[in-house]
């Protein structure tokens, strides 16, 4: 296939903002507060929106017929080449907080630079994504402040969340092949150039919300390729199930 | 209405009618005045109206593509498509005065032009009123609210709460 390199990034981006969105909304209903609880539901609908708006692009691009439901619910989790970070179970609210925290500060720089794609439809996603992750961002950093800053129970908690998450940081910048070409045809952004401000924006944070930054942690990678953890596979049974066991299903 | 042949319209007399369309959540203002309904374009026999979302995951978009079809159905217009754009994003500032007063009206705060305060996006807007008794001594209850495109505010003069349009 002629556009295997675009439509194989366009799966990168979409399944992540798919994963994480589901994630969120599985707080649907059960956050901590009412205000919260739309909140989390706000950002999960503008995630799956982006999804879908690449699903539909990733579709275009490979030109096979599929369509934006078949990427999303008929594929098999080897397939999937989501973040690991983005698949991590919720927690507890501050493990909720500082996934979506660390994700942000990635997806606003990263919007920022795609906003220069030669590919117009990326570049027009992009100005749109990060209008969005704006407001996202805002709303995480304020969290990661009030709960790093807070209670001894609350500090302790989002640095418990930061340590185990972090091991999933480096898995963010990671690129194959196809992406490395991609970023030579000025289409696809090279993680590495937006590496040294994530690091910047996330210490800043992390100095306000006292919270000390984990050092020296083995990294788990792999999701460029479709290697998960174990946690992909429940969230996909249960995304899936549905529209596997009832194919024409339409409401 | 039934009409045995389709009376074509023009695109201008089409953008006419597709402007009288609510939005799906906002009833006071129309998807024109909101500026979510963008190109109206007859390629041969087939129209095609292109929409803009305003927030990526707008429940409402795909309600505003049906009731799209629906119209122009009524009107003999069977071969018709919705496509969605991205280019150029869509903002607040496309939203017209007339529209805001509307939404003033109705009780939700109206966006200020991202121009005004480019802090708005991210921060408290200037001169925020309260919709109902103009005070601006309000205070945010929550940056998401109701729908993607609205913050939750209170006004600590009257005490009620109120949608404020985010600016984007
Ligand atoms: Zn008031």
């Amino acid at each position: 296939m002629k556009n295997e390199g675009l439509f194989n990034y366009l799966l990168r981006l979409a399944d992540t903002n798919l994963i994480l969105g589901h994630r969120l909304s599985e707080w649907c209903g059960h956050a901590p507060y009412l205000e919260e609880d739309i909140a989390m539901a706000n950002i999960a609908l503008d995630m799956i929106g982006q999804a879908n708006a690449l699903f539909q692009y990733a579709a275009k691009t490979e030109a096979k017929g599929r369509t934006e439901d078949d990427l999303a619910y008929m594929r098999n989790e080897r397939e999937f080449v989501n973040t690991l970070l983005s698949e991590q179970p919720n927690g507890d609210f501050a493990m909720t907080i500082v996934r979506q925290f660390l994700s942000d500060v990635f997806d606003f720089h990263f919007y920022e630079s795609l906003k220069s794609s030669k590919d117009e439809m990326l570049s027009a996603l992009a100005v749109k994504g990060h209008k969005e992750v704006t407001y996202h961002l805002r709303h995480t950093t304020a969290w990661m402040e009030r709960l790093g800053d807070g209670t001894e129970e609350s500090h302790s908690r989002l640095q418990k969340a930061l340590n185990e998450l972090w091991c999933y940081t480096d898995d963010l910048f990671e690129l194959n092949e196809g992406d490395k070409r991609l970023v030579k045809e000025g289409i696809a952004v090279d993680p590495a150039s937006i590496q040294n401000a994530w690091i910047k924006t996330v210490d800043d944070v992390l100095a306000k919300a006292k919270l000390v930054k984990p050092a020296g942690v083995w990294q788990q990678k792999g999701s460029r390729e479709g290697i998960h953890s174990e946690h992909l596979g429940f969230l996909l049974a249960e995304m899936q199930h549905l529209h596997r066991a009832y194919p024409q299903a339409q409401w | 209405m039934t009409t045995a042949f389709p009376i074509l319209l023009s695109e201008e007399e089409i953008r006419k009618l597709l402007s009288t369309i609510p939005d799906p959540e906002i009833p006071v203002i129309t998807i024109s005045d909101l500026g979510v309904l963008r190109q109206i374009q007859w390629n041969g026999d087939e129209l095609e109206v292109s929409i803009t979302p305003t927030y990526s995951g707008c429940p409402a978009m795909k309600m505003i593509e049906q009731d799209i079809l629906a119209l122009l159905k009524e009107k003999g217009i069977e071969k018709a498509k919705v496509v969605l754009v991205y280019s150029p994003a869509w903002t607040t500032d496309w939203i017209s005065a007339e529209a805001k007063e509307k939404l003033r009206v109705y009780g939700i705060a109206p966006p200020q032009h991202t121009s005004v305060d480019k802090g708005a996006l991210i921060g408290k807007p200037k001169h925020l009123a309260c919709p109902r008794c103009k005070s601006e001594h309000v205070e945010m209850i929550s940056q998401f609210g109701s729908t993607a495109c609205k913050a939750l505010y209170k006004c600590l003069d009257c005490l009620e709460p109120f949608d404020y349009f985010k600016c984007i």
